[in-house]
């Protein structure tokens, strides 16, 4: 098969480029870098840093001992005046003086935490924490009211949202989740059809330019090599994502390892008192989460509305390169096609908002937006039905599209050095 | 002979203009054919519908005796005027992929391609890119792949175009050579010369119209205008000549000899024109003066022209 060897070109010479190469291995790692780094730098830094003597004056004499010394903090009381404590900073005794003045219990406290060098931001939240603690407790003894009383009437809310089937099986739902996954496919799927349409395009525009195609089209019909130029990209296409998916795992994978909950502490991610049992639960949590996703559901949607919307695509962008000759014509042509695809990134915040709205339903189902519209749609749970109808117009529009779009390219391919308008190209439709 | 390729009534329109306009001819088997025409008289698109890179309106093409068809396209080598490759492509990988797209499979391809690199001296080229090819370079690797699936019909649209002087003789050898194997050859030019060099037969078409067909000598033939070329030692004015013999032209130069050009009726025997001749000197040279392809290209399209005005 002719188109096969077209194929096999398109690919090979796609895949061996440097670029691709780069931003396939690169992409992900350098998401992972963003994620990560921070965490294992800080952590890091943490660790080698030695532990730091905090010097505290405390004229309301509130707070005596109930700072608790930590892995990184230690605390140490004394009445010496700043003056003299400064010395001592100077002398590197201590790293810091905290200089609680005199106060009455009605008054704000004005402490000031002095220090040579910068001090981590998590000491002084951690001291302001103790001593709103410390200083309600006191202003709650001097009412009269025993704190145990006050504490035991804390509530926790927590409203979660449950979602039942036909089959009564319920599920909960993370709203936040959804909607970061939700604009993360849906802008995932715009950016690769473009990407990759706009690669199909500048392959045409550079096989006529170098005039290699009146030689190709003489051994294969246009059509072929305008199938075989889209569906060697897309192959393409897939092949990052699916490099994309294991070093991201891996990525991830060897991240957590890295990074455990303990150190997740020490960073400041977590309050230092609830390590334990928070840290569990939150994992507990975050695995509950992602299990509340259908994420191999999701991918697959994803590959089937990234190959439709694609070819639909890739068609009109090869169309178009077949009778471009420079980049201000290009973008004439372009624009219009690009801007249904923009008009849903621009809606995006009310679809995201009512996921189930007649107007968010329209979108993903008319052929044109309906890949970035659905994507985003679909964290959220949409019917089979609704996604069963706009892949069937996906497929047949994109037939219909690739017809067209063949028509206009074997005319196009072989016109040179003349300005195309509309109304040429709607003549070439008709011949 | 049965002709190799039969163009019969071939019509062509486009939306606003008739590229070809009811074309018939043949081209016989094993011969090179020049399709000569000025530019837009409908060459290209005589071209392109051989390479069935578009369709006729109407009239049919024969290949070898059957209906042309896309079987026929691995039969068929074209080597378009606009000369292009892939510019970063290694060239011998791109080498053989046209191959491949010609229909041979990868290892004929390479075993072939290593041949006519050899054969060209640019077999230290393989796995360079393209765009690091001099011009001329390119356009060698480019005739090669024209002629790699060793087709039976070869189509050159202005072959010597970019070529040095050398290479124009090295690549007409290698014409003359393919036809020697068997190929048959048409190829579009504006180089006269190279058509009376090579060209067996020529068909000239202008705006979509053929305007004349046939052998190169024949045409020729067709369109002298029976004059003929002398050189006479001693010849002396007195002596008669027919009067239907009209001299057009005399120029006596020093060592005696003189050049005569003589024209006569439509008719007349060479033969006769020489016994009357013979009479008035020592005939040193005689020849007949035959329009060059040139010549009756110029004429003809110039004719036709101020015809319609």
């Amino acid at each position: 098969m002719k188109i096969g060897i077209i194929i096999k070109r398109e690919y090979l010479t796609r895949v061996r480029k440097r670029s691709f190469v780069i931003m396939t291995i690169l992409t992900p790692i350098l998401f992972a870098a963003l994620m990560f780094l921070p965490t294992i730098l800080m952590n890091n830094s943490e660790k080698f840093d030695k532990k730091r003597t905090i010097v505290v004056n405390d004229e309301t004499g509130f707070f005596n001992g109930k700072f608790k010394n930590t892995d990184v903090h230690t605390f140490i009381f004394e009445d010496k005046d700043i003056e003299s404590l400064k010395e001592l900073v100077e002398q590197e005794v201590y790293d810091g003086i905290l200089y609680i003045p005199s106060t009455s219990l009605n008054l704000p406290v004005n402490a000031k935490l002095y220090s040579k060098k910068a001090l981590p931001i998590t000491l002084s939240s951690y001291l302001e924490n103790i001593m709103k603690q410390e200083l309600q407790k006191q202003k709650l003894l001097a009412s009269g009211i025993d704190p145990a009383l006050v504490k035991a009437a804390n509530v926790d809310i927590n409203i979660t949202s449950v979602r039942f089937d036909e089959n009564n099986e319920e599920k909960n739902i993370y709203n936040i989740l959804e909607m970061f996954l939700g604009l993360g496919f849906g802008l995932l799927i715009y950016m690769v059809i473009f990407m990759f349409g706009n690669q199909v395009m500048s392959g045409v525009i550079e096989e006529k330019t170098n005039r290699i195609v009146e030689v190709i089209v003489s051994s294969v019909k246009p059509f072929e090599l305008m199938m075989g130029k889209i569906i060697g990209t897309a192959l393409v296409g897939l092949t990052q994502f699916m490099i994309w998916i294991v070093l991201t795992l891996l990525i991830y994978s060897a991240g957590m390892l890295a990074i455990t909950p303990h150190e997740m502490i020490s960073t400041g991610m977590m309050n230092e008192q609830a390590v334990t049992t928070d840290s569990r639960q939150m994992i507990v949590n975050a695995m509950e989460m992602a299990n509340s996703i259908n994420f191999k559901g999701i991918l697959f949607c994803f590959l089937l509305y990234f190959i439709g919307g694609y070819m639909l695509y890739a068609a009109l962008f090869a169309a178009i390169g077949s009778f471009v000759d420079n980049e201000t014509d290009k973008q004439q042509f372009v624009l219009p096609i690009s801007l249904p695809l923009l008009f849903v990134m621009v809606c995006c915040t009310m679809i995201i908002n009512n996921p189930d709205s007649s107007f968010a339903t329209w979108l993903s189902i008319i052929p044109f937006t309906s890949p970035v519209a659905m994507m985003m749609r679909i964290p959220y749970g949409v019917p089979y039905w609704q996604i069963t109808l706009s892949v069937a117009l996906l497929v047949v529009t994109f037939v219909f599209i690739t017809w067209v779009a063949a028509k206009i390219y074997r005319t196009g391919i072989l016109m040179y050095g003349k300005k195309t308008t509309y109304k040429e190209i709607w003549k070439w439709l008709k011949y | 002979m049965q002709p190799f390729i039969e163009i019969i009534n071939v019509s062509k329109s486009y939306s606003d203009y008739k590229a070809l306009n009811n074309v018939s001819f043949n081209v016989p088997k094993q011969s090179i054919f020049g399709l000569l025409g000025p530019n837009g008289a409908g060459k290209t698109t005589l071209i392109r519908i051989l390479n069935q890179i578009t369709a006729p309106d109407e009239g049919r093409i024969m290949f070898d005796g059957t209906p042309l068809s896309p079987k026929h396209v691995s039969m068929i080598g074209y080597l378009p005027e606009e000369r292009g490759l892939y510019k970063k492509m290694k060239v011998g990988e791109q080498a053989v992929y046209l191959a491949q797209l010609k229909g041979l499979d990868a290892k004929t391809a390479e075993k072939r391609l290593k041949y006519w690199f050899g054969k060209f001296e640019i077999g230290s080229w393989w796995n360079k890119k393209v765009e690091e090819l001099s011009k001329g370079m390119q356009q060698k690797v480019q005739f090669i792949v024209t002629v790699i699936h060793e087709p039976k019909l070869l189509i050159f649209d202005e072959p010597f175009s970019g070529f040095d002087p050398i290479n124009v003789n090295l690549l007409k050898n290698e014409i003359l050579n393919l036809r020697d194997k068997g190929a048959t050859i048409l190829f579009s030019t504006h180089n006269m010369a190279s058509v009376e060099e090579l060209c067996d037969n020529i068909m000239l078409i202008n705006k979509g119209k053929m305007l004349l067909e046939g052998s190169v000598t024949e045409i020729k033939q067709q369109f002298k205008n029976n004059i003929f070329e002398l050189a006479i030692q001693n010849f002396s004015e007195e002596i008669h000549i027919p009067d239907y013999y009209r001299i057009t032209y005399c120029d006596k130069n020093q060592n005696g000899v003189t050049h005569l050009k003589i024209q006569t009726d439509k008719d007349t025997d060479s033969n006769e024109l020489i016994t009357s001749i013979l009479k008035t000197g020592r005939l040193v040279s005689f020849q007949e003066l035959l329009p060059s392809i040139n010549d009756i290209f110029i004429k003809q399209i110039n004719d036709k022209n101020n015809s319609q005005i």
